[in-house]
């Protein structure tokens, strides 16, 4: 073997000393892979030990000499980390339950009923993301450790920015919210998601004269800002109370917002006459800043300004929105109520300019929301997939979509091919776990075009450390027909029972196996075994063949010589007898054998009564005459005196039958 | 990715090879100071060795576990000239009791005059047969007629490459439209323009392998080769290792159109070409589905290479040893993604998080993953301690991130091409 690439690989290189010399070599396990050091091309293989005719031979330096300290270590690598975060498990467990049923609903089911039922299912699973923020949440206040700690929290905001694009697609997606219920639907996502200012909210209200409270403008501002309108005319008649001089400004405020036509989420009213009063409305509003009712308080002329959807006055509450979609939602309710879905792209993007102010770059999250907005729904997927550390997330919110329609209306064949792509890598990664894997299973079930070949290619490896473990993953792979895996678990569980001599296992695998060479040679151990030691391991077995006995010869003969033994036992002589025969003359007993079931015979021709009749005794004595003078092996009967005697024995016993059959069935007859 | 555990191999010498079982509950390693171990995963997942024993009188280039429908059984290759077959027997009482195996070798195969580069089991619908190749130029293969009975192996095939071989791989197909396949690459440098990959297939009539292709494009040296899983597909995939990282489709061309007799030809499509390793890459190997290929090159990296659902091939992950020195404990840091705490692997994952989830084409290239993790990293643990006070987490809720803007130590690898 020429050394190769010796500029890139001195072979001279003592390995380690020089790190840009070492590489990596690897090998992929089921779930993990192997990492370790190592140098490749090196053409040496003697160690230094093995002296220099090696070196000579090899023209290199190939060892580290001996006592070199030892430089290697294997690492075992994973892939998928958050299959293995032991509090997202409840994340994948019930979401499981969701994803199959969301598989068996009726897809039957038309309009708005079918909608409801996805909109439930989308709602089941931000249910399930947010117990287990939950408990995620109580686990980093348990946790002792601060970086434990740490890791916790990052898993709740993960799983909190999950929930909210979750939310979002399905205001946007499954819910297809129309114009006017669409923007109620925004107010209820930003309510729920941004919530810096609650804690705020809260210290104002429950300090003992809220109006008093340095911060009590900003709490109303957070409340008018998120159309909390009842809330904020709460806070402010506390207010009122307090100031009567200014008692009417207030009440003019007060009537303002009571009067803010909200769209309805029936079908009450049309969006004409929604706009219609808006405008009205809106008018009044205008009136009341122009006359300067409210100029003696900036603070409600600023809410006023806010009511007429006056951006540079909302814009002035950044620090109170925290986000740009806040500040999207909130001008939407005070300038664009009637918005329509394919509008808000528009809106979308200035209002992220706008509050971004060019001051910073918007942020992964920014561009999936962006995306979503646009109604991109590939662009929010693929996204997702580039910047969350699981499979989860894509694979459930692709299949949801995929059932609501709008990944085939998009594109079909890629479409529902991304469906199965997401799902076949979530799956996967449940694999490598040593429980999750189960429900692996189900989701394989559900990809119609790779599904089955690689539920094939991981049930396979899923480790067989006990029989019940074994059973398991045989009844999922019988379930699903799957003959060739089916063969290979009990043939891998024979040999492995084989190995460490349980043979009735060994058998009873086999015969799962329809292993017929295999059972063969376990029929041969048995016995083997009986040979030496006169009696039957694993009776139970044996004795309930029933029809897998004819799966292999050996094995139909194991089973019919266990019948002659019990016959036997049983005291029902004849019908050994005619068994034991049988297996001679029927062929069914290896020629090694018949030496044993001749001299089984022994003791039912030395029994009192006659049990082999004349015709019988013919045929075992030509038995024990076809072995002794066939036999290649004629040696061994002249040689070995044992054998010797026993064939003498076996003569004279036939003999002596013989002539008691004859007399027998000669006083038979004649009488 | 991250590293799940670390384990001190103890050879005294360099290890050349790594390998799971088929269950990926044991692994075997092999080393130039001529021995081979067995490491096997206890239940709370720790290893142990069980065996440790001297296998050849040479560096022992590739261990390779036979198929547990088989038993445990391991194979071998040495500069020594040899292949070796070792079998675990059940031990002794006191064997297991000390949780040691003790493995016996059932034959040595010598036919080979130079080095045995690469040994590798068939694919079990074949049986029990393996083949080895070596630097002469000729690959064997041998078979066990008689699956108890592993001291009995015959050389069934002897097939001349004329060139040197360095690694061989089986199509693993057990589509009964497939005959049995080999492919072979060789690392022979001299200056010249041969085929380096040749892919040879069993002919029923003749019984004997003949050669079916020659990758002519592949001119300079080949280190590994790898065929993927095949997944029901009538075509087969194959990975080559050289100056850098290939991906081959052969798909069969039916019979009546191919002319010589019998043998299938193949129309060879290059879907991949990466040179990432910037030099040589010396392994490829798939992961069990065939969805995702591993490549080691000399800039001492993994890289990992995953088709989206277009078959657009893109890197998705990179595990580098970062060259520390190798004496005693500094071991530890070999790799950035590092063993230290949970978080810091999380930090990791996340960060890394663009380039292990990547299945689309690139976007916009320097900034996914890293703020993600920055939004997820912001998020500050005192106040989440002071909501557990209301004792009402049924209203949970969560800072928005961009309130706090931290500026977070980035521990991204240097060429991470998924972002």
């Amino acid at each position: 073997r020429a050394a190769p690439l010796t500029n890139t690989v001195p072979s001279q290189v003592v390995p380690g000393a020089d790190p840009s010399a070492r590489q990596l070599c690897f090998a992929w396990g089921p779930a993990e892979v192997l990492v370790c050091e190592t140098l490749f091309g090196r053409a040496g293989g003697f160690r230094s030990r093995a002296g220099a005719a090696a070196r000579a031979l090899t023209g290199s330096v190939a060892g580290t000499g001996d006592g070199a300290p030892s430089s290697s270590h294997v690492f075992v690598v994973r892939r998928d980390q958050d299959i293995y975060i032991q509090t997202l498990r409840k994340l994948f467990n019930e979401s499981h339950g969701i994803f199959l049923g969301l598989q068996r609903s009726e897809e039957e089911l038309a309009g708005k009923s079918r909608k409801a039922q996805l909109v439930q299912v989308s709602k089941n699973y931000r249910s399930v993301i947010r117990a287990c923020m939950e408990d995620m949440h109580q686990a980093a206040i348990a946790a002792r450790d601060p970086a434990l700690q740490g890791q916790y929290s990052t898993q709740v905001s993960i799983l909190s920015a999950m929930e909210l694009i979750w939310n979002l697609c399905e205001i946007l997606f499954v819910e297809a919210a129309t114009a006017g219920p669409l923007v109620l639907r925004l107010l209820d996502w930003v309510r729920l998601h941004v919530c810096d200012v609650d804690s705020m909210v809260r210290e104002v209200l429950s300090s003992e004269s809220p109006s008093k409270h340095k911060l009590f403008w900003n709490v109303v501002d957070v409340f008018v800002l998120q159309g909390r309108m009842d809330e904020a005319r709460h806070l402010l008649s506390k207010e009122a109370s307090a100031n009567p001089t200014s008692m009417n400004m207030y009440k003019i405020l007060d009537d303002l917002m009571k009067k803010m036509p909200v769209p309805s989420l029936g079908n009450t009213q049309t969006l004409t006459e929604l706009e219609l009063k808006w405008q009205h409305w809106h008018e009044e509003c205008q009136r009341y800043l122009q006359d300067g009712t409210f100029a003696s308080n900036p603070h409600m002329e600023s809410i006023c300004k806010i009511l007429l959807g006056d951006e540079d006055a909302i814009l002035e509450k950044k620090e109170l929105m925290t986000t740009w979609y806040h500040f999207l939602v909130t001008r939407l309710l005070y300038s664009h109520p009637t918005v329509k879905p394919m509008e808000l792209r528009f809106y979308a993007q200035s209002s992220m300019d706008l509050f971004l102010g060019g001051q910073s770059s918007p942020e992964p999250l920014d561009m999936i929301l962006m995306a979503a907005f646009e109604f991109e729904m590939h662009q929010v997927i693929k996204e997702c997939s580039i910047v969350l550390s699981n499979w989860w997330f894509v694979a459930h919110l692709s299949d949801l979509l995929d059932h609501c329609k709008l990944l085939q209306s998009h594109n079909l064949y890629f479409g529902s091919n991304m469906r199965e792509f997401l799902l076949l890598e979530y799956a996967s990664g449940l694999f490598s776990h040593h429980s999750l894997w189960q429900l692996g299973v189900d989701y394989f079930d559900h990809c119609p075009e790779y599904g089955r070949v690689y539920l094939e290619l991981h049930i396979e490896r899923i480790p067989l450390s006990t029989e019940q473990k074994a059973l398991k993953v045989l009844r999922i792979c019988e379930q699903r027909q799957m003959h060739e895996q089916v063969r290979s678990i009990c043939k891998i569980m024979a040999m492995k029972a084989l190995r460490n001599n349980r043979l009735g296992s060994a058998l009873s695998w086999s015969i799962r196996a329809k292993d017929a060479a295999f059972a063969t040679l376990i029929s041969d151990r048995f016995l083997k075994d009986y040979c030496e030691r006169g009696c039957f391991s694993d009776l139970d077995l044996i004795d309930n063949l029933g029809p897998s006995m004819l799966l292999s010869d050996r094995l139909t003969f194991l089973g019919k010589y266990r019948e002659f033994h019990r016959l036997y036992g049983e005291k029902r002589f004849l019908e050994a007898a005619r068994l034991l025969l049988t297996l001679m003359t029927a062929h069914i007993a290896p020629c090694s054998f018949w030496m044993t079931l001749l001299t089984d015979a022994l003791p039912l021709l030395e029994q009192k009564e006659v049990i082999f009749s004349a015709e019988q005794t013919y045929e075992l004595m030509r038995c024990l005459e076809d072995l002794t003078a066939g036999n290649p092996d004629k040696q061994k009967f002249q040689d070995d005196d044992v054998e010797t005697t026993k064939v003498e024995m076996l003569r004279l016993a036939l003999a002596r039958n013989l002539a008691r059959v004859i007399v027998k069935e000669g006083t038979v007859e004649g009488s | 990715m991250f590293v799940a555990r670390s384990i001190a191999a103890d050879h005294r010498d360099l290890i050349h090879d790594v390998s799971f079982d088929f269950h990926g509950r044991r692994m075997a390693t092999c080393s130039s100071d001529q021995s081979v171990k067995v490491w096997d995963k206890s239940e709370n997942g720790d290893w142990h060795c069980t065996a440790s024993w001297k296998t050849h009188s040479g560096s022992v280039w590739r261990v390779t576990w036979a198929h547990p429908e088989f038993g445990q059984v391991l194979a071998s290759c040495s500069f020594d000239r040899t292949a070796a077959v070792w079998e675990e027997i059940v031990g002794e009482s006191n064997d297991k009791l000390r949780g040691q195996s003790h493995w016996v070798k059932r034959t040595t195969l010598v036919d080979s005059r130079t080095s045995v580069t690469d040994v590798k089991f068939a694919p079990k619908h074949m049986g029990l047969m393996l083949a080895t190749c070596s630097a002469d130029g000729v690959v064997r293969i041998y078979e066990a007629p008689d699956v108890m009975n592993l001291s009995q192996w015959s050389l069934q095939h002897e097939i001349s490459c004329k060139l040197s071989c360095s690694c061989i791989s089986w199509n693993p197909s057990s589509s009964r439209a497939h005959s049995p396949m080999i492919a072979v690459g060789s690392d022979d440098n001299s200056p010249n323009i041969l085929a380096k990959v040749q892919i040879y297939e069993y002919n029923e009539n003749t019984r004997k392998y003949a050669k079916a292709e020659a990758l002519m494009t592949v001119t300079d040296p080949v280190h590994d080769i790898a065929f993927a899983p095949n997944l029901g597909r009538s075509f087969h995939i194959l990975a080559v290792a050289t100056k850098d990282v290939r991906i081959f489709t052969l798909k069969p061309l039916r019979k009546e159109l191919t002319s010589s007799g019998g043998l299938t030809k193949f129309e060879i499509h290059i879907v991949a070409q990466f040179d990432n390793h910037n030099s040589q890459v010396w392994r490829v190997s798939w992961n069990i589905t065939g969805t995702v290929l591993a490549s080691s090159g000399d800039d001492g990296c993994v890289r990992l290479w995953k088709a989206n659902y277009m078959d657009n091939w893109k890197c998705t992950g990179i595990l580098k040893g970062n060259g520390s020195p190798v004496n005693g404990s500094s071991q530890q840091g070999i790799f950035n993604a590092s063993l230290g705490s949970a978080n810091t692997s999380l930090q990791n994952s996340l960060n890394g998080s663009s380039a292990s989830r990547y299945f689309f084409p690139p976007l916009d290239s320097p900034r996914a993953g890293s703020r993600w993790s920055s939004h997820a990293q912001l998020l500050p643990p005192p106040p989440l301690i002071e909501q557990s006070c209301d004792a009402d987490t049924a209203n949970l809720q969560y800072a928005h991130p961009r309130r706090r803007c931290v500026s977070r130590p980035l521990n991204l690898l240097p060429e991470n091409e998924g972002v």
